[in-house]
């Protein structure tokens, strides 16, 4: 025995001599479930692990792991239950599995990031939501291609059919593109299935973060899980509300025009709301909010007679009433840690909750509206200093009245497309464009003007005294947040070709970026070149520079240089996001070339720069 | 060697060359019931006006879009869309990138249409604009006279050159004195098929992009930008271009200029003029191929169909302003038939079709020819 012991630290020298390294822990992370026509099984998306897992309702047990591509985000059941679609959003694809036999059977095509994939009623054609490229794949699923592809919103990320197959919904994570420190619109993209072209997008005012959307099976009734962030004005009410709203939009022919009501009540925040599931009968309405660690219950002909009762003028309002909700929240249930996907058995009698960083389900008795039982997905018994931290980014129980989380800005652990007035110095006063937060960890300093020299300060103190307005993390759970937020991997680049080579547009940009001389051959001086500012691994020199974009409304005309990595996601640009664009950086924000000479160049030459940046 | 008065002469006995007068009876009796076959087998319409009077934008109306039961107008005050009876204006204050709109596209997979204007390039889609503009995208310049899909890109003309947006990656890839023989950047219009891509160039002929190939080649008058007649069926018929139409089907390509057209088959021009063709004039705006056979020709006095043999024009008179139809068969005899209704006006911009239906932009309204079988 002590000769096996003593054999443990020489392996671990020779591993790490040789430059292995154990592979980090990977935890289920169950982001989306839904259940066979039968009942019978369960089938859950684990994006942690890169598999679906096939779950034996009845006895709660695991039939079957089927191993699926890169992060996968998506998952459904076609109508008939035959086949199975996930999305692997690293992957740019979507698997079809064979739901008898458990195994995958075809890869599709889709394009940037699919999220969502669902099949019509006829499995003729599969609709598939790609959250970078903005807009939804149609696949012949006779022939495995794509036939064509629709313009969604931004951030098309979530799909729903109505019950009689005519109509395809998509949600958006992200806002429509819209004006400098303007209201956020949001739409709802509704396909013609027949036509296959989109007919309509009713607009979500003031709403900003759209996830699932499900139906009445009567199709008279659809619901969908929003935010309505509150950018606009500082973040220094949080006890007026004034933050996030966490609402449902309520919309078809039983309300007429959508009316947004919210979830959240008086002196207490249910955040933010993700999964949606209508009992079969129409009675509850089920909302699953992630920071909360809940899920919502909604009795559906209170909620309707509620909005009939509200006069039409006052129901463009109804979103910001928190008192409102007494009058049809009938429930709101505990659940395990980071609830996301819901899915109810085809009886109603069983909602099945997805906890993402819990790693398990819950399955809660809907008669009793309590959980009667949990459904572990494996995974590491211990938890990483970096898991715990997932787990702490996705809790809003830190901010007061349990507000909201860093995941509610950070959606995804990413970024939310917004602008926002985080400091008590007055409206409209250092405005900060919310930046992508993967591959941060080594950029430090951190902040737009660079005032937080470590992520500490940054998530810490910071955070507690302009965010939360509350005793936030201790120094252990500190410690663990910024693990995660360091850990955080970069998603791959799409516009970058696979073997790495440059095409000659990125080749003639990457040239412009590098370039030391003007075109009439006078030297550009080095603080005034892309390379030297934009330079190391991360495309930032760490330091401060004033390029001329600072406002008057601005404490500081000096800006942390930003990273470049994956900039192409994150419109809109420069620390205030009033560049919509990455070309209006140079178009309209550079009159005096102090942000890089570029007023030499021809348009095509900019062209070139930008099709550069977009790989990086 | 023929001279500008040369064509001015000719097309003079183009509008009053029904005169028989002098010639055998026998002759003429055959030839009035030639020319009378020959109307029969022409397309003959009833015409439906709009105007501001009953919701068009404006009367000024650069060029139509048919796209299934919705009708485009592009007009210099708006975009006007007609459908179910009823028209529905769209203005900058709906998004449109610019009151004076040049054209409108069609994209056929998704349904959406391309719009474009003096101040950009919008993207119409279910009721939602989507704007470029040379500030806040790769577009090469914001004075966008034409618009093409070809699957999943976007070729444009405009007055900086070509561009041609790739809608997936969001990359624009721009044509301009650099990358092709274009010597005048000024773009007029642009035809994109899945075979090849042809541009108006307004003063630079004709440019053509081969898919397969991935090359430019440029086609120009070969007796230079000079207004004469030189060299007539050895080249194209001038420089300054404004319309473009590939019949891929056939390999045909046709084009307008301000004066006359060319039809060219990838091996030999045939230039058509009003002294010598049933083109009421010289100056084109337009020219829409059916085939490699048949076209219609925008002009400044009337509306032209070429149907491989005999022609026909479509306008109001242009002294009495009464409603009429010329028809010239394929021996040169022209016949002048009097009919109900004509086109708004004879300065014809742009047309496009619905079915046996033709929809025809007028510098005084929007047209709506109603096939009458």
């Amino acid at each position: 025995m002590r000769r096996k012991l003593s054999l443990i630290p020489v392996l671990l020298m020779a591993l790490i001599s040789i430059g292995a390294v154990p592979p980090a822990a990977r935890y289920p992370s169950p982001i989306e479930l839904t259940v066979s026509p039968d009942g019978a099984r369960l089938y859950v998306l684990c994006e942690g692990t890169d598999e679906v897992v096939a779950v034996d309702t009845a006895a709660r047990r695991i039939l079957r792991r089927i191993g699926v591509g890169r992060v996968p985000k998506g998952l459904s059941i076609a109508p008939n239950g035959k086949r199975l679609y996930v999305t692997n959003s690293w992957s740019d694809s979507v698997f079809e599995i064979d739901a008898g036999s458990l195994t995958v059977i075809r890869t599709l095509p889709a394009g940037f990031e699919p999220n969502a994939a669902m099949a019509d009623r006829e499995s003729r054609f599969l609709y598939v939501a790609n959250r970078i490229s903005n807009d939804i794949s149609i696949v012949d699923l006779a022939t495995g291609q794509e036939v064509k592809r629709l313009v969604a919103g931004r951030g098309a990320s979530y799909l729903a059919m109505s019950p009689d197959g005519s109509r395809v919904y998509c949600t958006h994570i992200y806002p429509l593109p819209g004006g400098f420190r303007t209201p956020l619109e949001s739409e709802i993209t509704i396909i013609d299935t027949a036509r296959l072209e989109v007919i309509e997008r009713p607009r979500l005012h003031n709403v900003a973060g759209v996830f699932h959307a499900a139906f009445s099976a009567d199709g008279r009734l659809g619901l969908v899980a929003q935010l309505r962030p509150k950018n606009l004005i500082p973040l220094a009410h949080v006890e007026h509300g004034w933050v996030m709203g966490n609402s449902l939009a309520v919309f078809g022919e039983d309300v007429g025009e959508v009316v947004q009501v919210p979830l959240d009540e008086l002196d207490r925040y249910y955040t933010p709301p993700f999964g949606v599931a209508i009992a079969p009968d129409k009675s509850t309405a089920y909302i699953s909010t992630t920071g909360s660690d809940s899920v919502t219950v909604i009795d559906i002909a209170r909620v309707l007679s509620f909005i009939a009762a509200t006069p039409a003028e006052a129901r463009r309002s109804l979103a910001n009433d928190l008192s409102a909700s007494s009058n049809y929240v009938a429930a709101r249930i505990q659940v395990g840690h980071g609830p996301k996907g819901l899915a109810l058995s085809p009886d109603g009698r069983q909602l099945y909750v997805a906890n993402r960083t819990g790693d398990d389900i819950s399955v809660i008795d809907t008669a009793e509206r309590r959980v009667t039982g949990t459904i572990s997905l494996g995974g590491p018994a211990t938890l990483t200093s970096e898991r715990r931290g997932e787990q702490l980014f996705y809790s809003a129980r830190f901010a007061f009245q349990g507000h909201f989380g860093c995941a509610n800005c950070h959606l995804e652990a990413t970024f939310d497309g917004l602008q926002w007035d985080l400091e008590p110095d007055g409206f409209g006063k250092d405005i900060v464009d919310n930046r992508l937060l993967e591959d941060v960890a080594d950029t430090a300093p951190f902040k737009w003007n660079g005032a937080n020299p470590n992520l500490e300060t940054e998530c810490g103190p910071r955070t507690e005294k302009f965010f939360y307005r509350s005793q936030s993390y201790n120094g252990e759970e500190l410690n663990d947040l910024v693990a995660f937020i360091k850990s955080i991997p970069l998603r791959p680049n799409r516009y970058r070709r696979a073997d790495d080579e440059l095409t000659a547009a990125q080749e003639r940009g990457k040239a412009i970026f590098l370039r030391t001389r003007r075109k009439d051959g006078t030297p550009i001086p080095r603080s005034n070149q892309c390379g030297v500012c934009h330079s190391g691994p991360h495309y930032t020199n760490q330091k401060l520079a004033d390029v001329g974009t600072g406002k008057a409304t601005d404490r500081s005309p000096l800006i942390d240089v930003p990273q470049l990595t994956n900039v192409v996601l994150t419109a809109p640009y420069l620390h205030d996001g009033s560049a919509r664009t990455l070309e209006e950086i140079w178009t309209v924000f550079n009159p005096n070339d102090t942000h890089g000479v570029t007023n030499d160049l021809a348009k095509d030459e900019l062209n070139d720069l930008i099709e550069y940046l977009k790989i990086l | 060697m023929r001279s500008k008065g040369v064509k001015e002469q000719r097309s003079r006995h183009w509008t009053s060359g029904h005169g028989l007068a002098g010639r055998p009876r026998r002759l003429c009796l055959f030839l009035l019931a030639a020319s009378a076959l020959v109307a029969a087998d022409l397309p003959r319409f009833r015409w439906e006006n709009f105007s501001t009077a009953n919701g068009l934008p404006d009367d000024h109306v650069f060029n139509v879009c048919v796209q299934g039961d919705r009708v485009w107008a592009a007009t210099e005050n708006g975009l006007g869309l007609y459908q179910n009876g009823k028209w529905r204006v769209f203005t900058p204050a709906d998004g449109l990138a610019h009151r004076a709109v040049l054209y409108v596209a069609p994209d056929p997979r998704t349904g959406d249409v391309w719009v474009a204007t003096m101040g950009g390039l919008s993207r119409y889609s279910a009721g939602r604009f989507d704007t470029y503009t040379q500030l806040n995208s790769g577009l090469p310049n914001d004075v966008v006279y034409g618009v093409s899909v070809q699957g999943p890109y976007v070729w444009v003309a405009t007055a900086a050159g070509g561009g041609r947006l790739d809608t997936r990656s969001g990359e624009w890839s721009l044509f301009n004195e650099r990358n092709t023989p274009m010597y005048e950047i000024w773009t007029y219009a642009v035809h994109a098929t899945p075979s090849k891509v042809y541009y108006a160039v307004w003063g630079g002929g004709v440019l053509e992009y081969d898919v397969k190939t991935e090359r430019w080649k440029d086609y120009n008058d070969p007796d230079g930008e000079t207004e004469m007649v030189v060299l007539k069926d050895q080249g194209l018929i001038h420089e300054i271009t404004t319309s473009v139409s590939y019949a891929e089907k056939d390999q045909i390509l046709w084009v307008a200029t301000y004066f006359g057209a060319s039809r060219y088959d990838g091996r030999n021009w045939h230039n058509f003029l009003d002294i010598d063709s049933g083109l009421p004039s010289n100056f084109l705006n337009q020219v829409r191929a059916v085939d490699g056979n048949r076209a219609w020709f925008s002009t400044d006095k009337g509306l032209a169909y070429y149907d491989g043999e005999n022609w026909a024009v479509y306008r109001p008179a242009l002294d009495t302003h009464a409603p009429e139809m010329l028809v010239r068969d394929k021996v040169g005899k022209v016949s002048r038939i009097a009919t109900e209704t004509a086109p708004a006006h004879h300065y014809i911009l742009g047309i496009d079709f619905q079915g046996d239906d033709v929809w025809v932009a007028t510098a005084r309204g929007l047209s709506h020819g109603i096939r009458i079988r």
